[in-house]
């Protein structure tokens, strides 16, 4: 029973540590601006950038496979502003045909003969396999499953960032429009959120799935929003809300059936995105300043 | 004659194929270029994303009252049609009584409906009944299923979309360029918002099957922008966005049957947004000149 957790439970449950305080984080930043469909759009697009990555490296070399996602989120945001200036068409209408139409390429590229060759499935991209990864031994520091060292490594790049430049990123969440006059280069820093967005969605999803992705970068952040003003305590908020629903919703869809009797394995990416979800309809119900029953 | 007569005998599969996602894509780009005008497109995502649970729960009803072996398509549309209308009430509460964005609305409810989806299909995979094959053909769609009684739903459906467009133009068009008038003028706002609301379930839902979840969003949102490239005039939007709905349609199921043997919603998706791209090209192009 030891040994099985020790194998199973105990690595997903750090990926899932990992996944939810960094999404939580970075969503924060894109509730705050109002673009949180951003990711969505991401989390799509990313898929014939995987493909490409996984075709050229012939495994899943995890660098080629950022490189190859981080490559189409960026012509995905680029192809966005394309059509948002040249074809003055509404920013939620253009990030639609854009994701759709890079999405709609992943599958092509996936389902063809090209795609047959690699071993890479639809359905593992999309729900995610947190079940499947497993550590043979957590004591040994050389088995330890790529996932949690990309996710490892991604956390720290991101902690930095964001202690390093605090000041800036906040005066240009919250003001852009003066963060510019004070001589502050925003478009840098909202490029550089944008490619750690991308990084950390391909670096989830991997482990996870594309929905549960959605799911923890937005609904903590949405749920932190509802019951707080401040940044700081919007990211330690956000963050404590989202590794408590991403926990507490890995743990159940484990222990839940088993507990009630039902012989039967359910998809844990669905539940942490279920409990996410509801963490964030008991905020917007209960929260003491902003919620339904307050005013 | 000879034609018509071989395309009902030799042909009959792929002309079912034809005339189905032809009628689909023509409802689908009818409806999106009022989303679109009105700047809503991307309801549409958390709307279609939320017919998954309604699929999931439509599965273990008809398994329940033991129709069709638990595939009995009225009730899977029925159920589907309740969760999508349930996920946009949602980003509308959410929009309308808290301080969080239209955006963080639709993401969120997608995500946690589309949560809900996935958990009940992977129930329904660990039950040791009914006929499960399929049901994720509504993902990723599956045109080559199409049969004859789906072609009579989508034309009902398509003939359905048309009528009450055209009868209900007028509103829908002061809905979208200005709403405070029409609300002076004393046009019922709320019954012509759901009239669109509902045009746009039904055709989401009669879309799943045949061409999935994600593609029928590009199949609203594409063709409409696609039309908004040539005109400004909302009638003949309107009328641009159904044919190059049409128009991708067919294209995409030729490409995928003729060319090679590639995913039909996938093809589908990607000629439409050729057209969409050939069409921004020319308007740069006739910009310059101007």
């Amino acid at each position: 029973m030891l040994d099985q957790f020790f194998i199973i439970d105990f690595p997903a449950l750090v990926i899932v540590t990992l996944a939810s305080i960094l999404c939580a984080l970075l969503g924060s930043f894109l509730v705050l601006t109002k673009q949180a469909v951003m990711i969505d759009a991401i989390s799509h697009s990313v898929l014939p950038g995987i493909v490409v990555g996984v075709l050229l490296s012939g495994s899943f070399s995890i660098l080629y496979v950022m490189a190859g996602a981080l490559t189409s989120a960026l012509i995905a945001v680029l192809l966005v502003y394309v059509f948002q200036h040249w074809g003055k068409i509404e920013q939620g209408a253009a990030i639609g045909a854009v994701f759709t139409a890079m999405f709609a390429f992943g599958v092509l590229l996936l389902e063809t003969q090209v795609g047959s060759r690699i071993h890479l499935d639809t359905q593992h991209v999309l729900y995610g396999a947190l079940e499947l990864t497993y550590w043979a031994n957590p004591f040994e520091w050389s088995s330890m499953p790529t996932q949690i060292k990309t996710l490892a490594v991604l956390l720290i790049i991101t902690v930095v960032f964001l202690l390093a430049f605090f000041k800036e990123l906040r005066l240009t969440t919250f003001d852009p429009t003066y963060a510019r006059i004070m001589g502050y280069k925003t478009y840098l820093f909202q490029i550089t959120l944008l490619v750690l967005i991308s990084l950390v969605a391909v670096g989830c999803f991997e482990a996870t799935g594309s929905i549960l992705v959605i799911a923890l970068f937005i609904c903590p952040a949405a749920a932190a929003r509802m019951l707080c003003d401040q940044m700081t305590s919007q990211l330690l908020l956000s963050m404590f809300i989202g590794l408590f629903c991403a926990v507490t919703g890995y743990l159940s869809s484990a222990l839940l059936p088993m507990w009630l009797g039902f012989d039967m394995t359910v998809n844990s990416a669905s539940v942490i995105a279920l409990f996410s979800g509801i963490g964030l309809i008991i905020a917007i119900i209960a929260s003491p300043k902003y919620g339904t029953f307050a005013k | 004659m000879d034609i018509i007569s071989s395309l009902l005998t030799e042909h009959y599969n792929a002309t079912i194929v034809f005339f189905a996602t032809a009628l689909l894509g023509l409802s689908a780009g009818l409806i999106g270029c009022f989303l679109v005008l009105r700047k809503q497109a991307l309801i549409s995502d958390a709307v279609t994303h939320a017919t998954l649970p309604g699929i999931g729960i439509g599965f273990l009803l008809s398994l329940h009252f033991g129709l069709n072996d638990g595939k009995y398509l009225p009730l899977l549309l029925l159920c589907s049609a309740i969760t999508a209308y349930l996920g946009a009430a949602a980003v509308q509460f959410i929009t309308n009584k808290t301080r969080l964005s239209p955006d963080t609305a639709i993401a969120s409810v997608m995500s946690f409906f589309y949560g809900l989806g996935l958990l009940l299909l992977s129930i329904i995979q660990n039950i040791d009944a009914g006929n499960k094959a399929g049901l994720n053909s509504f993902l990723l769609g599956q045109v080559s299923g199409l049969r004859i009684d789906n072609l009579i739903l989508l034309g009902a459906v398509s003939l359905f979309v048309v009528c009450a467009v055209v009868m209900n133009f007028k509103n829908l068009r002061l809905l979208c360029f200005d709403k405070n008038y029409a609300n002076l003028l004393g046009l019922k706002v709320k019954t012509t918002e759901n009239i669109l609301l509902f045009l746009m379930i039904l055709v989401i839902c009669t879309g799943l099957k045949t061409v999935g979840l994600i593609m029928i969003i590009a199949l609203l949102i594409i063709p409409a922008i696609t039309a908004r490239l040539w005109t400004e005039r909302s009638e003949l939007m309107a009328a641009l966005a159904a044919f190059f709905g049409a128009l991708s349609c067919i294209g995409g199921v030729y490409l995928s049957s003729a060319l090679y043997d590639l995913p039909t919603g996938s093809t589908i998706v990607l000629f439409a947004f050729a057209l969409f791209a050939v069409s921004l090209v020319i308007r740069i192009i006739r910009g310059a000149d101007a």
